[in-house]
């Protein structure tokens, strides 16, 4: 599989710069990256208002920022090697729970709302993690069933009713649009959220783990590894990120219907896998999640401004996503290949 | 001693397996699909009003027509192990093909006929790059699943074409004369048929389940998996494609967003009705009892006033349910067998003991 986390084995005399150029160019999440650089240069091309005007240069940032929250959470649960469905439902459950909390509790400090949000995420998650581990079923299933669940829990709870920008804190609100140097609030979050997970992924013992569960289950168990353990915190993992996205989601946009992140979980699973995480487990980044979100939803403002119907957006993203599996593919056979020939040599 | 195992331990084996005929047919899983369904029926006869008027049947049958259709070739897709989520995309772009080539003037059979053709070549699509790519299933028709709903909505826009031949829009709404059941039972009862034989009569039949159970054991036993495969996903698209058309007729209406989300009623039908997730495993009579499962027990909770959102957290507990308690007895299973030769070993170890006294 092309791992992208480990360098190649550098080459006798080549300086530590050399190297990094090496792992740049040849890392998986490159080619998405330019792929993104390119969409955003032709569209500020065709109108420089994409990028130059104050709010195109926000929205920019700002759109893909919870979608990469909730990707990021995906990214973890793809590489040990399951899938979460029910993301989409749980950032629709825990917008409302926000909204709700403002209107029950006047003045409830704008921490325990986020923190309220992530625990009701976490909860969620772990429920979807203890089922996929005690009962050995595929996460897609037990996971498609709590989309259901926690969908119906959602649309219940909020019936007609919906949450109004009129009814959150006009500093809660602020979040969704202030600015920090230039880079909006919610950006900063989702970029903090986001080199924690990848230092996690890369240096830390449990995220190494994860790929080592995620590319060989049976091996991983048998070397000793808490596999059920890890696996259920991953499913708490990407509970937790889609709670906070959801109370991110309130804050950004202000109303909440029971509607909210419906579909989201597609999305996040086509990022993750345009960003190069397999769905086959085991390989992959969350750098590369975030740039797959990112592309994502700069095509859909994209299309418009190059004179494309932004109706084909989701054409595009299915090119995208089957292009990225069969690019994975592509790449693994060269290097199976490579490895048999580095054997047959090593005789 | 290893004498002395091979005397007894195969014969037991073979007795704790064999079960007689009635319990084989009685308790499996698909009868305890039916069985509920039954309950559920006579429940709601019993509780439900309303729920007997023969448009309470017309209208469950109608609006489940399509799920019923497209669980056929989803049952056999799953049970060689694969998985097809683009199959309520292929409906949307189908439906939207029907209506254009509708509006640009083309006879009705002809305009449907190359929806269906289109649904076709969107499984190929999903079959080769599943089959001569070697892509995993699941990946791909997410792909596709995206593919084809963007083209669909990409074709039409937010537009809506809704105007139909009405002899063609009467069909689909029409009744068995006579009868409050509605026509498209007809084409779904043949298509049920054909799957059934297909799948638990024939020599094909029997190497989807062998290739549930064991890719490379099929290959090596002469199954080309590859070219089955393909057909399962060829077979799929051909299903939703006509299901799309029906779909148009009976709402009188194409639009790229049609059926949107229905691959996940139709998957979590057929899991439901007893087609294991991990592959050779499930019946289609299961799978049929499934759909009327799902579609019954709505339809009598909105007559009795439950909200729509209620009916999807009792379809979800459902779903987990069935497929936790297949692992739970699978588990009790094991464990039963496994006590059962923990006491076998303890006697053959008595009786090598009783033997042996000097040892």
């Amino acid at each position: 599989m092309s791992t992208t986390v480990t360098a190649p084995p550098a080459k006798p005399g080549s300086s530590a710069a050399a190297r990094i150029v090496r792992s740049v160019a040849t890392a998986r999440e490159t080619g998405i990256a330019i792929a993104l650089v390119l969409v955003v240069v032709a569209a500020t091309a065709a109108n420089p208002n994409f990028l130059f005007s104050n709010d195109g240069f926000r929205d920019l940032l700002l759109t893909p920022s919870l979608l990469l929250l909730v990707a990021v959470g995906q990214a973890f649960v793809i590489i040990t090697r399951n899938v979460d469905l029910s993301v989409g439902s749980i950032v629709g459950l825990t917008a409302y729970l926000t909204g709700r909390l403002f209107i029950d509790f006047e003045g409830v400090p704008v921490i325990v709302v986020f923190l309220g949000g992530i625990l009701l995420g976490g909860l969620l998650g772990a429920i979807n993690g203890l089922l996929v581990a005690w009962a050995k079923v595929p996460a897609l299933v037990i996971t498609l069933g709590t989309l259901y669940i926690y969908r119906g829990i959602n649309v219940a709870w909020t019936g007609s009713d919906r949450i109004n920008a009129s009814d959150l804190p006009r500093d809660f609100r602020g979040l969704g649009t202030d600015q920090l140097l230039g880079i909006p609030v919610l950006t900063i979050i989702a970029v903090v959220v986001l080199i924690a997970a990848a230092w996690y992924l890369r240096n830390i013992r449990g995220g190494r783990e994860f790929y080592a569960i995620g590319s060989d289950p049976a091996a991983a168990h048998l070397y000793g590894l808490k596999v059920n353990q890890r696996i259920i915190t991953a499913f708490i993992l990407s509970g937790a990120l889609s709670g906070l996205a959801g109370v991110l989601y309130a804050a950004r946009y202000g109303t909440v219907s029971s509607a909210a992140g419906t579909g989201w979980e597609l999305q996040a699973i086509g990022a993750a896998v345009i960003g190069g995480v397999a769905i086959s487990g085991g390989v992959g980044t969350v750098w590369g999640a975030a740039i797959g979100a990112f592309l994502l939803l700069t095509i859909n403002r994209a299309l418009p401004i190059l004179g494309i119907d932004d109706f084909w957006q989701r054409a595009v993203v299915g090119i995208l996503i089957l292009g990225s599996i069969v690019l994975d593919r592509v790449l693994a056979v060269r290097q199976h290949k490579r490895l048999i020939a580095q054997r047959e040599v090593g005789r | 001693m290893t004498a002395i195992a091979t005397e007894t331990v195969p014969v037991r084996l073979y007795q704790a397996h064999s079960r007689p005929l009635w319990r084989r047919i009685l308790i499996t899983r698909e009868s305890a699909i039916i069985a509920l369904l039954a309950i559920v029926i006579v429940v709601a006869l019993i509780a439900v009003p309303n729920f007997d008027s023969p448009l309470t049947v017309t209208y469950l049958l109608r609006d489940i027509a399509p799920i019923l259709l497209i669980a056929l070739p989803m049952t056999l897709i799953i049970i060689t192990e694969e998985i097809d989520l683009s199959v309520a995309s292929i409906v949307g772009l189908s439906s939207v093909i029907t209506g254009i080539l509708t509006q640009a003037g083309l006879p009705f059979p002809l305009a449907a006929l190359l929806a269906i053709l289109v649904g076709t070549v969107a499984g190929a699509f999903n079959g080769f790059l599943v089959t001569v790519v070697g892509l995993p299933s699941l990946a791909v028709t997410i792909g596709t699943l995206a593919l084809f709903r963007g083209i669909a909505v990409g074709l039409l826009g937010t537009t809506a074409i809704t105007d139909f031949p009405e002899e063609w829009t009467d069909l689909a709404k029409a009744n068995i004369p006579g009868t409050p059941i509605p026509m498209i039972i007809v084409p779904f009862v043949v298509l049920a048929i054909v799957f059934a034989i297909l799948l638990h009569f024939t020599p094909f039949g029997r190497s989807l389940y062998a290739i549930g159970l064991n890719k490379e054991a099929a290959h090596f036993s002469g199954i080309d998996v590859g070219r089955t495969k393909f057909v399962m996903f060829v077979m799929s698209g051909a299903v939703s494609g006509f299901a799309g058309v029906y779909f148009t007729l009976l709402y009188s209406n194409a639009r790229g967003d049609n059926a949107m989300g229905m691959e996940l009623q139709v998957i979590a039908a057929v899991l439901l009705g007893g087609v294991s997730i991990f592959g050779g495993r499930g019946a289609l009579h299961g799978v049929i009892a499934g759909v009327l499962l799902i579609g019954t027990l709505g339809s009598a909770l909105r007559l009795a006033g439950v909200t729509s959102d209620i009916i999807n957290v009792i379809t979800g507990v459902l779903l987990i349910l069935s497929v936790v308690s297949a692992s739970l007895l699978a588990w009790l299973h094991t464990r039963q067998t496994a006590a059962i030769g923990k006491r076998r070993g303890k006697r053959v170890a008595e009786r090598a003991a009783a033997g042996n006294p000097t040892r």
